[in-house]
């Protein structure tokens, strides 16, 4: 939760409500390391690839240029049925009755475990990872351009 | 207006035929299905900035592409399984300006001289078409030193025992060795193993105007942010500066236009979404080995062979994880092979024999670890053990891993055609890959992983794990998509119209003026990775049809 695992789920869901939408960081260097602060300059997307993105947010919502392929469930339809399924007493129960719950809904608990992960160990401008904390928890130094390694860091470390 | 040339895919296939042609004086087009981050679209002979160093980006959100919710493939290992399986990623390669050679760690070894006459040297296998390539390694030597020169390859001279001969020493030296390689060599050689390091397509010192390499570790899946990288850059680039070529990005070729034994060009759509027709007096079909037989499909070109053959190496992975941290996250994904599974010995050939087979090869045996961390993350069962198991880092900070391009035979039954039902958003019908390993494929893994396994016991390893890729191997998995991301074989090169698609110098033996220049020509696999490969072969079909066309007058 303090690493900001929420923010990154929330930034994804709505990824849409910001222009251009949070899909893509930019590039090349974050300015944690020396050069540029870029990430922040998410790239526009091509009309191809918003309409992946928001088949994959939104799903395909009736719409016949979604579904080529037949209806398309999206992850905001997912988190909402996900969710009413744990529960609106979810945070109350204990937490051997929430491990139960999530058991109990595989697809949902593996969605919410990817995005968890994403969400601690990626690179903080999706949301998560607030300060890069998730990367110091586990002695990563994250993005290291332009910095980079040296020979003797690599081989000899 | 008719350009000299439509080459249809701008990677390290497209890109050397445009680099050669309009070295030659050619007006060419180039057509690429997705985006460009690779040239800078202010100017296009300068790089972009938009690779980094972002797992979010290029690994769970496929900022190359290609989308699979959008341009999706679909997969079965039968017509047992129906119409197909699974409908998804099937072995993507980007799809995007710069292709395959964006997102590999460029490791670019040429083939072996007996990687072209099988059929000769070992004979055949039941149940697969094995066959010698009509161009053998010594007439295919200029251009593989030509195209190491073009991406700029770092290598050390006479460390393999068992390469082909070379008119001219690497490019440049080797970059440094990663610290769980140097551990890994001592314990392959006390073996009898002959590591060496790995010729890479990463500069270890400024190389045509691109820095050298700072070891910033993301460079298996990921654009290099800094271009010490030899994708196909260069070669776009210097065909870009010459004035005689366009780049056309986001554009998709849906059909090549036959009349009688001559292309007149391609139906392209572009961004607009509005479909028009490019008249050409020569067809370039770079696409990759599963793209081109779709499209060659999509044009109803008719010969049986197209799409069959398709091969991926079939993968043995041996993972071990060592009481020190490895450090794999810093510097380049591999630095070391070893090439003594493809050559074999007496065991291998007891294997064989004990298998009913005639003869095995294995493939290159990469040395790497693992360096990203949500990769990591996702591997772990979710729960209170999790945070620990990160700060522990079995698999990113301690695990050292062998991993074997086996070679996969060619074999008429895995295959690519065009799938019954499902399409792309454009509409079109996609590709289905037919796909399963066969016995020789099976008993070389099952052969060589315990082997591998030795290595890291060797090394110290608390333990150790073989898997496959795609299933079906020594891990008892079972049969599935395959990841290795080297497709090769669907339309077959030969000297016999009957047996093959292509002539010797990758064009249709039916159609005159339409050549193929990716690792769909391949006759067989071999146990490398097939980039330089495949790019020599392109600029030798590059190089063929200059010399036997004459130029036009105008420009682009």
């Amino acid at each position: 939760m303090a690493a900001g695992v929420p923010d990154y789920i929330d930034q994804l869901l709505g990824a849409f409500s910001f222009d251009p939408p949070r899909i893509w960081a930019g590039g090349p260097t974050s300015g944690r390391h020396g050069g540029a602060a870029a990430f922040d300059r998410f790239h526009r997307l091509s009309a191809l690839e918003e309409l992946a993105w928001r088949m994959r947010i939104e799903g395909s919502c009736g719409l016949p240029e979604r579904e080529f392929n037949g209806p398309v469930v999206g992850l905001q339809q997912r988190y909402r049925n996900g969710l009413a399924a744990l529960g609106e007493d979810f945070c109350e129960v204990g937490p051997e009755e929430r491990d139960d719950r999530l058991r109990s809904r595989p697809d949902f608990t593996d969605l919410l475990f990817q995005h968890s992960c994403e969400g601690l160990y990626g690179a903080p401008e999706y949301g998560g990872n607030r300060d890069g904390i998730g990367w110091r928890s586990i002695g990563f130094a994250g993005d290291v351009q332009p910095r980079g390694w040296t020979d003797a860091e690599v081989s000899k470390p | 207006m008719t350009v000299d040339a439509v080459i249809v895919g701008s990677g390290p296939g497209g890109a050397t035929v445009a680099d050669v042609l309009t070295a030659a004086g050619w007006s060419v087009v180039v057509v690429e299905k997705g985006r460009n981050h690779l040239l800078d679209p202010a100017d296009l002979t300068s790089p972009a900035s938009d690779f980094s160093n972002d797992e979010i980006k290029f690994v769970s959100r496929q900022f190359l592409g290609p989308d699979p919710l959008v341009e999706p493939r679909t997969f079965r290992t039968g017509e047992a399984d129906g119409d197909h399986s699974h409908v998804g990623d099937v072995n993507s390669v980007p799809s995007t300006v710069g292709g395959g050679g964006t997102h590999a760690d460029g490791k670019v070894p040429r083939f072996m001289p007996d990687d072209f006459r099988l059929h000769s040297t070992l004979g055949p296998q039941p149940g697969a078409d094995v066959a010698d390539w009509p161009v053998g390694y010594d007439e295919l030597e200029p251009y593989y030193a030509e195209v190491e020169r073009s991406v700029g390859v770092a290598g050390t001279d006479g460390s393999n025992p068992f390469a082909g001969p070379r008119s001219g020493p690497f490019p440049m030296p080797s970059g440094p060795p990663m610290f769980g390689a140097t551990l890994s060599i001592a314990a392959a050689e006390r073996l009898g193993y002959h590591p060496y390091p790995a010729p890479t397509a990463a500069n270890s010192v400024p190389y045509d105007g691109r820095p050298a390499c700072n070891n910033c570790g993301f460079c298996s899946y990921f654009g290099c942010p800094i271009h010490a990288k030899g994708d196909p850059l260069a070669m776009l680039r210097r065909a870009m500066a010459s004035g005689r070529a366009e780049l056309l990005a986001e554009t998709f070729v849906s059909r090549v236009r036959i009349e009688g034994r001559r292309s007149t060009g391609v139906e392209l759509t572009g961004p607009d979404g509005v479909r028009r027709f490019l008249a050409a007096r020569h067809v370039v079909l770079a696409a990759g080995a599963i793209e081109t037989p779709r499209l060659l499909l999509l044009s109803d070109f008719d010969h049986p062979l197209v799409g069959r053959y398709l091969m991926t190496h079939f993968q043995t992975l041996a993972v071990g994880s060592l009481p020190i941290r490895t450090y794999a996250e810093r510097g380049r994904a591999v630095t070391h092979v070893h090439d003594d599974m493809i050559v074999g010995d007496a065991d291998a050939r007891a294997a064989a024999a004990e298998a009913g087979l005639p003869w095995l090869r294995g493939g290159m045996v990469e040395y790497s670890g693992a360096a990203l961390p949500i990769m990591e993350a996702k591997h772990y069962p979710w729960g209170e053990h999790h945070s620990r198991l990160m700060e522990d880092s079995p698999i990113r900070g301690r695990l050292w891993a062998f991993i074997m391009q086996g070679e996969d035979l060619p074999y008429a039954g895995n295959r690519v055609d065009l799938d019954p039902t499902v399409r792309d958003a454009r509409g079109y019908p996609v590709a289905r890959i037919t796909y399963r390993a066969g016995r020789h494929e099976l008993a070389a893994s099952e052969h060589c992983g315990p082997r591998l396994s030795a290595i890291l016991k060797e090394m110290g390893a608390e333990w150790t794990a073989v898997t496959t890729s795609p299933g079906g191997g020594n891990a008892g998995s079972p049969p599935g998509v395959p990841e290795s991301r080297h497709n090769m074989g669907t339309v077959r090169m030969g000297t016999d119209p009957t047996r093959s698609v292509v002539d010797p110098a990758g064009r249709l033996h039916q159609l005159d003026n339409v050549v193929v220049a990716d690792s769909s020509v391949f006759v067989t696999s071999a146990g490398y990775g097939p980039t330089l490969t495949l790019a020599a072969l392109a600029a030798r079909a590059a190089h063929l049809m200059a010399a036997s066309s004459p130029v036009s007058p105008n420009p682009v």
